[in-house]
């Protein structure tokens, strides 16, 4: 039995009852890193005694009668933008190089209290800027399904933890579809859950009107079962809403019956890939026949989302990211005893050519004279996107469209070119300008065998009607892990 | 007299007396080590987030409250970006162009035309909520140090409209704006320490003219008198500018104590962009009537109306009520103990004339030298006669300090007047008989041996013969009156 290939679910039923120690686990998820972990580059940071301490503790808890949590010995792979108390977090930037937080954030430690392990620190774009994990200050991570191609970003390490099957479950963060791109690039299950639903305490912020954690899993299954572990309200983020999680676990069950699905036709336009809309075609299909009711529906506002976005996002982030200046923590370059040039050496060497793009669009679209043309006008838009998914919500249940254009690209097809780069994430960045809940699930692979994912929008805090269509969808592609 | 006049504008920032910081719960107290009330929140640690501090708004409530501000049911935070060593987050969070509360007042008394002092009303344009930053010093060498204690304490700014008109009533308006913050409790009014800040807008114009001159800002100015002298110095320095044909320049300026004279700190012709945005990290803070109401109701008394309150309540001068009413502590004293007495006029004495100079105030603390139990006891045993006023004083005297009662005191010291009318009748028929030449003459009409008489039962009595009915047991033995 390769524990590994277990659905998270399972997993944890295993280690709750005893059959399989949790050490055991730990020591099979390091196995699997270690003979894999070198041609995907997953991994940016390894746990390996914190882990096995951990697990140790979780069968003693056990051997001395006691329950154990949801997540029983189940890995979960971090996004390393989420801070860790003794690993060192980075951010995916040399900026944070070797950089060892104090605390943990709120998530890692509701994993921790779930009893999950917790082996190590995921690739990610740098300060999550970015759509394919290639902007990372240490190297690319690599798609496990062709190592010559994008795992997606910018959450590219969680996501091919999971379809290597390193860990069953991960974290990663998506602010404009920086989870569910890269879940559908690697056939993994990806879910950002609606703004508010988990804490951002401690996760290193890029733009903090659309940052949320959210879980990876092999399964739609899984993925529910971990955010019921870290969704709910937290005191120490003042964004986060005051709703207990749902019984998201129990409406995989729900079956997608009934459901009013939309299907928006400015989501099957120009520039989509004929084999991603085929699949995606094909899973809407396939849930008409489980009874759900297809039901057209139009988001006018759609191709005004990356504009607002990048005006969005680039503005806080500028302000965010300000606190990088080498003064308390991370890199310090001091050419002289000058403070300007302390900032302007640090800043140039700490931050990678795609965050200085960022700071650089963000500081200007704030300044004075261009703030109501670019920061004011894009809330304004911002509003009228949240209120097209309003209105089409009066016709459907969910929303049910490709995640992203195309299968996962090749390294190194589009750094060249920043636009070409934010166009792969045209179809997940509404729902986050909207606040709302979304998943990518595995449809139907491509001919090559790459993986093609359909994105599901649910209204605010419906969850569960995500979670029931997602299990719907993955009753007819059962989840693949990719052979390594 | 001058053809130009000065016009002044006054933004204070007063540190609001909560336990904790504004967006993280690390204590506000001044003092400790440096680097020691510190989190990842006001570390600016990355991932670490704000959360409001409920109390902090409701001080900032109290505040715009007692100042008359119209409070908006909806106001938003919003981040000042800007880069220094002693911001951590590279930007504070402060309230911009949505804050919690406009439009209110302050009446200050100033000089009038006939010399009598007479009310001018201020108008305050803002009182809004933002976080303090650290502290840099430049002490050692080349290097500078920056201690992060104060990143992150709750600050109320209080933005006044231009519209005083000397230093000496900038300085005037601070002292009315200070004890009124005292008395509502937000902030300890220490200007040495920083807790109450202000910096001066001061701008001349030709009389009449209707628009502002260029204004310059004075920055930090750590006491009343160097308000005043800074603005008044400044007043002269522009006036003579603009006479001798100059222009003068926006910058920002500080007081040089030693030379008497503001100097230039750093020019705004360049203006810094500071990039204003909402701070998505907090939802707007709204304010519910009720909630508004409650912190209405719980207000503390203003120091204005506690003097007039004084006045008729306890029938003391308007003077005596200004004096008793310098500080919180004070007041409350004084009427603690009008109240276990009774009377509050001879409470408002003795505290003005014996107790006053041995209070120590620290902030909004105060010691004082006995309890206002104390006091009472002490005033009712003047009132019962078994001292007199002088012999209190030493009463006073002996007990501050301690916590003895004041009838102890006297039992112990035999101070206790001899009130017994038998026993000093007692005591004057046997000194009339020892001196019956003496008392013949004064029963004859030579008034002055009354003197004598009374001298002699005191001597007998040691001093502690009430001399009121000395008085009168002397003129019933003799028969007179
Ligand atoms: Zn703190």
């Amino acid at each position: 039995m390769n524990l590994l290939e277990l659905p998270v679910t399972t997993l944890a039923h295993l280690v709750q009852r005893g059959e399989v120690k949790a050490i055991e686990v730990a020591e099979a998820c390091f196995a699997r890193i270690d003979v894999t972990n070198d041609r995907v580059g997953a991994f940016l940071a390894l746990s390996r005694e914190e882990t096995s301490l951990q697990a140790k503790s979780i069968d003693e808890k056990r051997a001395r009668g006691e329950a154990l949590g949801a997540l029983a010995g189940v890995p979960v792979a971090l996004k390393d933008s989420l801070v860790t108390r003794a690993t060192v977090t980075t951010a995916g930037s040399k900026m944070l190089a070797g950089y060892v937080p104090p605390y943990d954030a709120t998530v890692v430690a509701r994993l921790r209290a779930a009893d999950a392990l917790l082996p190590g620190k995921t690739n990610m774009d740098e300060f999550a800027m970015g759509s394919s994990t290639e902007t990372s200050a240490f190297g690319p991570c690599r798609n496990p399904w062709d190592l010559s191609r994008a795992p997606g970003g910018s959450s590219g390490g969680s996501a091919a933890a999971v379809a290597a099957r390193m860990t069953p479950a991960a974290l990663g963060s998506d602010t404009g579809g920086s989870i569910r791109q890269p879940a559908a690039f690697t056939g993994s299950v990806g879910v950002k859950p609606t703004y508010g639903r988990v804490s951002r305490f401690g996760l290193i912020a890029f733009a903090s009107s659309l940052d949320q954690v959210g879980p990876f899993a092999s399964d739609v299954r899984g993925a529910a079962r971990v955010l019921e572990v870290i969704a709910g309200r937290d005191g120490r983020d003042a964004t986060s809403l005051d709703i207990a999680p749902g019984r998201w676990e129990r409406d995989c069950d729900r079956g997608a019956s009934g459901l009013r699905i939309g299907v928006p036709e400015e989501y099957f336009a120009e520039g989509l890939d004929a084999e991603v809309e085929a699949s995606v075609r094909q899973s809407i299909d396939q849930l008409q026949a489980d009874g759900c009711v297809v039901v057209p529906v139009t988001l006018p506002h759609t191709r005004h989302a990356i504009a607002t976005y990048y005006v969005l996002a680039t503005a806080e982030a500028s302000s965010n990211l300000a606190r990088f200046d080498g003064v308390r923590f991370g890199a310090r370059v001091e050419p002289s005893r000058d403070l300007r040039d302390l900032y302007g050496a640090t800043r140039d060497h700490g931050f990678g050519a795609e965050v200085k793009r960022r700071i650089l669009l963000g500081t200007f679209v704030l300044s004075a004279g261009h703030y109501e043309a670019y920061y004011l006008k894009a809330q304004k838009v911002r509003t009228l996107i949240a209120r097209d998914f309003a209105e089409a919500f009066e016709r459907c249940d969910a929303i049910v469209c490709p995640t992203a254009p195309t299968p996962a690209f090749l390294l190194g097809d589009k750094t060249g070119d920043p636009l070409s780069m934010y166009l792969s994430d045209v179809y997940t960045l509404p729902a986050s300008l909207a606040g709302l809940p979304a998943m990518s699930v595995p449809c139907a692979p491509a001919k090559s065998g790459l993986p093609v994912g359909l994105q599901i929008v649910s209204r605010p805090l419906d969850e569960a009607t995500m979670f029931a269509l997602g299990a719907a969808v993955e009753r007819h592609h059962a989840p693949r892990a990719a052979a390594l | 007299m001058s053809e130009y006049e000065t016009v002044i504008g006054l933004e204070v920032h007063a540190q609001l007396l909560t336990h904790t910081k504004a967006f993280c719960a690390c204590p506000a107290t001044f003092g400790a080590a440096p680097n020691t009330q510190v989190c990842p929140t006001c570390l600016g640690l990355p991932g670490a987030l704000p959360v409001l501090s409920a109390r902090a708004v409701e001080f900032a409530v109290r505040t715009a409250l007692a100042l008359g501000c119209t409070l908006q049911k909806t106001s938003r935070f919003s981040r000042k970006n800007y880069f220094y060593p002693d911001l951590p987050k590279g930007y504070q969070i402060s309230q911009f162009d949505e804050p919690c509360s406009e439009g209110g007042a302050l009446s200050i008394e100033v000089p009038g035309a006939s010399g009598a002092r007479v009310e001018k009303v201020v108008r305050i344009t803002r009182v809004h909520m933002e976080e303090d930053a650290g502290k840099s010093s430049h002490a050692r060498g080349e290097d500078s140090i920056v201690d992060l204690n104060r990143s992150g304490v709750a600050l109320v700014e209080i933005v006044g409209e231009p519209e005083l008109s000397s230093g000496a009533e900038a300085a005037e308006y601070l002292r009315s704006l200070r004890e009124i913050l005292i008395f509502i409790g937000i902030n300890d009014g220490n200007l040495e320490e920083g807790s109450f800040r202000c910096d001066a807008n001061v701008s001349i114009r030709k009389k009449g003219a209707p628009q502002l001159g260029t204004r310059v800002e004075l920055k930090n100015i750590n006491s009343f008198r160097f308000v005043q002298k800074a603005i008044e110095y400044e007043a002269l320095r522009q006036q003579a500018i603009v006479e001798g044909g100059g222009r003068i320049e926006h910058e920002t300026r500080g007081w040089d104590e030693k030379a008497g004279r503001t100097f230039s700190m750093r020019s705004k012709e360049t203006a810094q962009d500071y990039r204003y945005f909402p701070e998505p990290d907090l939802p707007p803070l709204v304010l519910e009537d009720a909630w508004i109401e409650q912190v209405r109701q719980a207000m503390p008394e203003l120091p204005r109306a506690k003097r007039e309150r004084f006045v008729s309540q306890y029938e003391i001068t308007p003077y005596a009520a200004q004096v008793l009413t310098q500080h919180p502590q004070i007041a409350s004293f004084f009427e603690h103990c009008a109240r276990l007495h009774g009377d509050g006029a001879k409470a408002a004495n003795f505290v003005q004339s014996e107790i006053l100079g041995g209070i120590v105030t620290r902030g909004l603390e105060a010691d004082f030298p006995i309890s206002p139990a104390q006091l009472a006891e002490l005033l009712g045993l003047v009132d019962a006669a078994t001292i007199s006023g002088k012999q209190a004083k030493e009463v006073y005297a002996l007990i501050a300090g301690t916590p003895r009662a004041p009838a102890d005191v006297v039992r112990e010291r035999g101070m206790a007047q001899v009130s017994d009318a038998a026993a000093i009748d007692a005591i004057v028929a046997a000194i009339v008989l020892a001196n019956s030449r003496q008392a013949e003459a004064l029963r004859a009409g030579k008034a002055s041996l009354m003197g004598f008489f009374v001298g002699q039962v005191m001597k007998e009595t040691k001093g502690s013969a009430n001399p009121q009915m000395v008085n009168d047991a002397i003129k019933r033995a003799l028969g007179l009156g």
